[in-house]
Parts: C-alpha cells; structure tokens; sequence
C-alpha cells in the first residue's frame, strides 16, 4: 500500500503492478510469436490442415482388426521386451544407484556412477534402440538392450536420491549394534527406500511398454515396426486398431502396478 | 575437587569389568580439541552419569567407546580390550557387546516394534536371516520377555513411527538390551521427553542393568535426575573431567564450575 | 505367563492375506519374466557379437565430422523451439482440463472422469506416433512436431495440476465462497495462487523433457535435430552421427544445468 506523494485527492493503488512479471509474459508472448514465425506457422498451413485432418480421421474410422494375427505378435513381443527390459533394468539399477549415493558411498565411487547414469539418462531410447541395432541386428534384442539402458538412468538416478534422504540417525543406531554392512542395508536403509523405490520401479515399467511399442519403428522389435508400415501404406484404419490396442495395453499395465503398489506397501 | 583422579584408582582397582579411558583426545579440527585428554575409570557395576553444559564434548566422549566418533588419540579399555584400536570384525564383534540408547530414539520408523527389536541381534545373524526375518527361535521369545520387562506387551506388531516418545525409548532401550551387551551407553535419553517419562526411562535403565549386572554410562542435562538415579556422577566442562565422585559429593560449588561458564583451567 | 502360553506367542511379519498376495506377485512376476525370455525371438549368436559391432560403430564414429555441425545447429535451434512452443500450448490446454479433472474445483463425477480420459490418452500415445499422426495431417516438419509435443504433454503436466489441485487448502476457497465470490473468481483468486508454484514446477519439469523428446520426432519427419540424425544414418555416415548425438548430449546436459538453476533460484 503506498500512498501518493501529494495531498490533493491522493490514489492509492491496492495492487502494485508487478513489473518483473509483466516483463516476463511479455516477453514469452514476444518469444511464441517469434518462434511461431520462424518454424513457419501460418493460418493458412493450420486451416488446411484442419482440413486433411477431417478426411484423415474418416479414414481411420472404423478401426480394422482384420490382421489381428499380425497385431497380436507385435504386442506380444512388445510385452516381452518391456517386462525383460523392465527386470534386468531394475536388478541393475540396484548397485549402480547404491554406488552413486553420495551419503553412503565416497566421492570416488559416486562420481563415475552419477556419469554412468546421467550417459544413461542424455539419450532418448529410440536414439539408443537406434545404435544397438546396428550392434546387434533388428529385432527384440535391441530394443531390449535399448530399453535396459533408459531403465537404468531412471530408477538409478530416483533410487540413489531416495536413499539420500533417509535419516542417517536410523543407520547409525543399527550400525551401533554391532550389524556388518549388509545387514545395515537390510534392517536401516532398504525399510526406508522401499516404498518409493517400488513406486519408481512400477512407473519404469510402464514407461519401457509405452516405448517397446515404439522401438520397432528403428528395428528394435515390437509392435512399433507393424505400426509404422501399416502408416507408410496409408492403412490408416489398421494404424488405429494397432493404436487402440496399444492404450488398452498400457491402461491395463497402470492397474496392474496400481496393485503391485499397494501389495507391497 | 582435585583429588578425584586418586579416588577414582582406589575404587577401581581389580575391577575387571570397569571401563578404562586414558589420555582421551578428540580434535574435530585438528588444534582445537573437543576432548582434552581425559583419564576416567568407570566401575563396572551402576550407573555413572556424565554432566555438563552443551558442547562440553560429553556426547563425543559417549561416542568415542563405540566408535561412532572416531577419537584422535587415547585409550578405551573394556574387558581386556583397547576399543580405540579395533577395525573391521573386531570391531563390529565389540559393537555388539555395547548397548546404545539415543536421545532421538532412532528406531527404524518403518519397521514394527519386533522389528527394531530383532535389530539388536543384527551382529550375530546372517543377512540372509535377517532379509527373511527368520531370526533364531530364542531371539524371537527374549524379544516378547523383553517387551514385557519394558511395559509394552502387546506393542510387537506396531510400526515405530505409531508410538508416543516414551515408548519409542522403551523399545530404544529393549533393542540395547536385546545384544545382551556387557555395557550400556545413553546419550542424553532423557532430553526429548517429558519429565514424568523422563523418570520411568531413567528408572527402566537403572533396573534392566541392575538385573544384568552391567554398568551403564549415562550422559545427561538434568542434574536432579543423575542425582537420583547415579552411583557416580563425572562432571565435565570444556572438554575436561572437572568432578569424578558420588552424588553425594555434588556441591554447589562444584556445579557452578561445571556450568558456571568461566573456566578454570584457563 | 505359563511355559505353554508363551511358547505359543509367535511373531509373523505379514499377516496370511498379505503373504498370499505377496506371493501371488512373486510367482506371476517370476512366471511373466521366465516366460518372456524363453519365448523372445533372440539370436544367440547377435549377442556375442555385440562387443565386436559397438566397437566398429565406435571407430567409425570417431573422429567427428565437425562440417555437418552447421546443420545441426539449425536443427537445434529448431528442435528448442518445438519443445518451447509445445509445451507452452499443452500447458494453456491443461490448464482449463486440470481444474475439470480436480475433484474440489469440478464437483462433477462425468466431468472429472472425461479429463481424466483426455489425460491417460494423450500419455498412452507415444510422441513418436502423435508426430506419425500430425505428420499425416499438417504434413512433415516442426508444425507436426510441436503439435505432437503439445498433445503429449496434455495428459502429463494436466495430471500432476489436478493432483497439486486436489491437494489445496480449502480453507481459501471457503472463504471466497462464503464472501459470494462467482466460481471463476474463486478460480483465479483462490485455487489459482495456491496452485502456481506446482504449475512452474510442472512445467519446468515437462520443457526438461520434452527437449529430449523433440530431438527424436525427426526421425519420423516432424523437424527439428531429428531429422540431421536422421538423414546422416541414412546415408550411414557415423561420423555425422556421432556430431548429431554429441550435440544432443550437450544440449540436454546444459538444460538440465538450467532447469536446476531455475528450481533453486525461482521456485
């Protein structure tokens, strides 16, 4: 509240102007303009869009199941390399983020772990499905391999900031018991990671099926290469029974570690 | 009362179980000691309280028998053995016979009461037993005697972070008990309870180690409890033993050395 | 207490319903991993040729050819404003379905359950096949791809809005009602401020991610650096390649660096 400075009929604001901040939407409205222009966003390419969107959606509709042999296989082996991914990623996970905690582990050790997973971590999975087909040919085992790779950045990286945060006091009383250093890990620090590392590891599950479905498009397996020729030959109604399938998947995935979540509470 | 050191050799001398410290130092940085070279004897039965103002280094000297701080020069000797120089398994084989109750109670809040029992068993079981919580038999049922002994029948299955601060202590003090150790150790166990429960943890502690026969080594801000509860009171300040002698023996004066704020020694 | 009574106490981490359904897990798990691997098309002897084939991808990598670094600086800029204009258009999208998902603000059972439909579809479809989609639409490039970034993103940051929503102070709001405040009012004056540091949180978080998600709609045609990769495998020169990945490496841990700055500082 500020007063004015004369006497004669003062007016006094109830609300600054926020200065800083008008700056700021200024400028992001400058900046979405600009960038619109530059990526060459037109009324006129959106209205035609529109446009070929209607008739894109009319030949989608009504989804063909015809092939659903074909679909079948697809989504299968798509459901073997997110849950192989999905297990292998989790059962290394647990050392690598062990080693990268810094309140448990020294310098020496945190260090080439951290980098170990932020590489995992830089890499979108299909750039990384991209260079391991080429190491190891088309199929699941790239996708596999790509998909252990995101897993590991993920749950590394929330499992070590989890054990950063537990409360050392609890550590130290069962190290004071005379506990050797894996038994410290079993009754101190895993009763407090548990949780949220379950929570993490479910989350990461449905993270490799929504990209298994999409590695096939690079070669590495899956669903995701039926998906992409059925596009390429303009079979729009198949893409979308392929892309049906594909959401009821990973809706029931949700529920199932909804479950798993509350079971181990 | 500068006679303290002599009395102190009278009383402790064929002492077996006494727990031994000399010339104890302990430098967080290195020219500015915590602990200046401190020489104690304590008996080997009774509680013994340790008194003085904040950040007199009582808890640092509590924690250096247990190698929860690591002492920079000195000797513990308990039972035949330098606690100082131990590493490795011998070490964690001493930790086992060393009880440790916590003035945060630090249980694992996650685990249930049975849990943070068994937790004082850790140094004898394999970790395969422990991951399966398939302790040994008799582990289990010492466990229920205990829960009894400490007035918490009933609790085994409640998760430690459900309980109120005086029963967390309780189970604090059962897990210590549970290592059938040789000596008990408090730092401050009192100092985040009210003073009613204050009492009954004192009077816990001083019964389960009477019963057991092992001297407990209490570190404590409440000079009325360590007069009631303690057979020997060791004063400190600035980092040195400034009274090594009974309760009785406690006066005024030497209590306003110990908490006055000027030092003597100066 | 008798001998026999006390032997009697026993001690059982889980009750037998819990250990049931533990187990249950357990042997659905161990049996959908087992059977996964036994049934999974995969060449043995791929596998042992793998160290072989990533060291030969490796030498021909390197050295990097720093020519095609021009292109790939377009491309960058390109693909940081996909992700910047996508996900300013998902969040002015969920916004309004965010405050019709939260159950205190949206009283409306039917309402809530059709945003949050809205939300689990848009995350359920993969960004690659929302460019795929966009693509055919708006036809190839950046148009497509900050489309198809803007309609993934819907379903991510609208969730967490709506949960940072539901977890409000009701407080506030009673009062605005109370007062005779009109809904919209008690939006923008009582859910609004409560809820504005969670939005920046959010949508910092998304921006993080969906740089690295723009980086690859190129592959499929929708702009942006994706398509410098995409173009240097084609023609199978690793030496681009590896430009392209060694700028994308650099962007992405720049932006964190940011991203982290902006959280201490700001939020």
């Amino acid at each position: 509240m500020k007063a004015a400075p004369q006497s004669a009929a003062p007016a006094r604001r109830g609300f600054e102007p926020n200065w800083p901040a008008r700056l700021g939407w200024a400028l992001l409205l400058l900046y979405v303009v600009y960038a619109g222009s530059r990526l060459g966003f037109t009324w006129e390419r959106f209205a035609a869009g529109l446009e070929h969107g209607g008739r894109f959606l009319a030949r989608m509709f009504p989804p063909n199941f015809e092939r659903w042999r074909l679909l079948s296989d697809g989504i299968v082996e798509s459901l073997q390399i997110a849950v192989i991914a999905t297990f292998f990623g989790i059962l290394l996970s647990l050392p690598v983020g062990l080693l990268a905690s810094r309140n448990l582990m020294p310098p020496w050790i945190t260090w080439p772990a951290r980098g170990l997973i932020a590489l995992c971590r830089s890499f979108h999975p299909i750039i990384v499905a991209i260079l391991f087909v080429k190491a190891l040919g088309f199929g699941a085992l790239a996708g596999i391999m790509a998909l252990i790779v995101a897993s590991i950045g993920f749950i590394s990286k929330l499992f070590a900031e989890a054990i950063e945060e537990i409360s050392l006091k609890q550590v130290e009383a069962v190290r004071a018991t005379g506990a050797g250093f894996m038994n410290v890990l079993i009754m101190g620090v895993q009763p407090q990671v548990l949780p949220r590392f379950i929570g993490f590891a479910t989350y990461q599950l449905d993270s490799n099926l929504r990209n298994s479905t999409m590695v096939g498009i690079v070669g590495g397996g899956g669903i995701g290469a039926t998906l992409f020729t059925a596009y390429q030959r303009f079979d729009f109604d198949f893409v979308l029974a392929i892309l049906i399938v594909i959401v009821a998947l990973i809706m029931a995935a949700e529920i199932v570690s909804g479950w798993a979540r509350r079971v181990f509470q | 009362m500068t006679a303290a050191p002599a009395v102190v050799a009278a009383t402790s001398e064929g002492d077996s179980r006494a727990l031994v410290i000399r010339k104890l130092r302990k430098e967080y940085r290195p020219g500015v000691p915590v602990l200046k070279d401190i020489d104690l004897a304590i008996p080997g039965r009774g509680m013994t309280a340790v008194i003085g103002p904040s950040g007199t280094g009582k808890s640092t000297l509590i924690r250096c028998i247990n190698r929860l701080v690591e002492p920079t020069a000195g000797e513990i000797l308990f039972r035949g053995q330098d606690l100082a120089k131990l590493s490795g398994l011998a070490l964690r084989q001493a930790r086992r016979r060393i009880g440790m109750v916590f003035q945060e109670y630090n249980l694992v809040e996650r685990l249930t009461v049975m849990e943070n029992l068994l937790c004082g068993r850790l140094g004898y079981v394999a970790a395969w037993r422990a991951w399966l919580r398939r302790f040994p038999r008799g582990d289990v049922e010492r466990a229920f005697e205990l829960l009894d002994a400490v007035g918490l029948s009933g609790f085994a299955t409640r998760r430690a972070d459900a309980l109120s601060g005086g029963q967390r202590q309780r189970v604090g003090i059962a897990r210590a008990i549970m290592q059938q150790p040789d000596i008990l150790l408090a730092d401050e166990p009192t100092s985040s309870l009210d003073p009613k429960t204050s009492v009954e943890i004192m009077e816990l502690m001083a019964q389960l180690a009477g019963e057991r026969d092992i001297p407990v080594i209490v570190n404590i801000h409440n000079v009325d409890l360590a007069r009631r509860f303690a057979a020997r009171i060791v004063g400190m300040t600035d980092g040195a033993v400034v009274y090594d002698g009974p309760p009785g023996g406690l006066t005024d004066a030497h209590l306003k050395r110990i908490y006055g704020g000027e030092s003597w020694l100066e | 207490m008798s001998v026999a009574a006390r032997l009697e106490r026993d001690w059982r981490r889980f009750t037998p319903v819990q250990r049931l359904a533990r187990h249950a897990f357990y042997v659905a798990t161990a049996a959908t991993v087992v059977l996964s691997l036994r049934t999974v098309e995969v060449i043995p002897e791929f596998l042992y040729d793998a160290p072989a084939q990533m060291g030969d991808l490796f030498g021909r990598m390197w050295p990097m050819d720093w020519r095609y670094f021009g292109p790939t600086w377009d491309a960058l800029v390109e693909t940081l404003h996909i992700a910047t204009l996508g996900t300013i258009l998902a969040l002015l999208m969920a916004v309004p379905i965010g405050f019709l998902a939260a159950r205190n603000v949206t009283p409306n059972p039917a309402l809530n359950l059709f945003a949050k439909f809205i939300f689990v579809t848009s995350r359920s479809v993969n960004s690659l096949v929302w460019a795929l989609l966009f693509v055919a639409v708006f036809g190839p490039g950046p148009l497509a791809g900050t489309l198809a970034i803007a309609f993934r993103s819907i379903g991510f940051t609208g969730k967490l809005l709506a949960e940072a929503l539901e977890e409000g102070d009701r407080g506030a709001i009673e009062a605005l009602t109370a007062a005779g405040a009109p809904k919209l009012s008690t939006i923008v004056l009582g859910y609004w401020p409560q809820a504005r540091p969670a939005f920046w949180s959010i949508a910092l978080f998304r921006w993080d991610i969906n740089i690295r998600e723009s980086a690859v709609l190129g592959l499929v045609g929708a702009g942006g650096i994706g398509v410098a990769l995409d173009t240097a495998l084609n023609l199978l020169y690793w030496d681009q390649v590896a430009v392209v990945l060694a700028t994308i490496f650099a962007v992405v841990v720049l932006t964190e660096m940011a991203v982290t700055l902006i959280r201490a500082r700001v939020i």
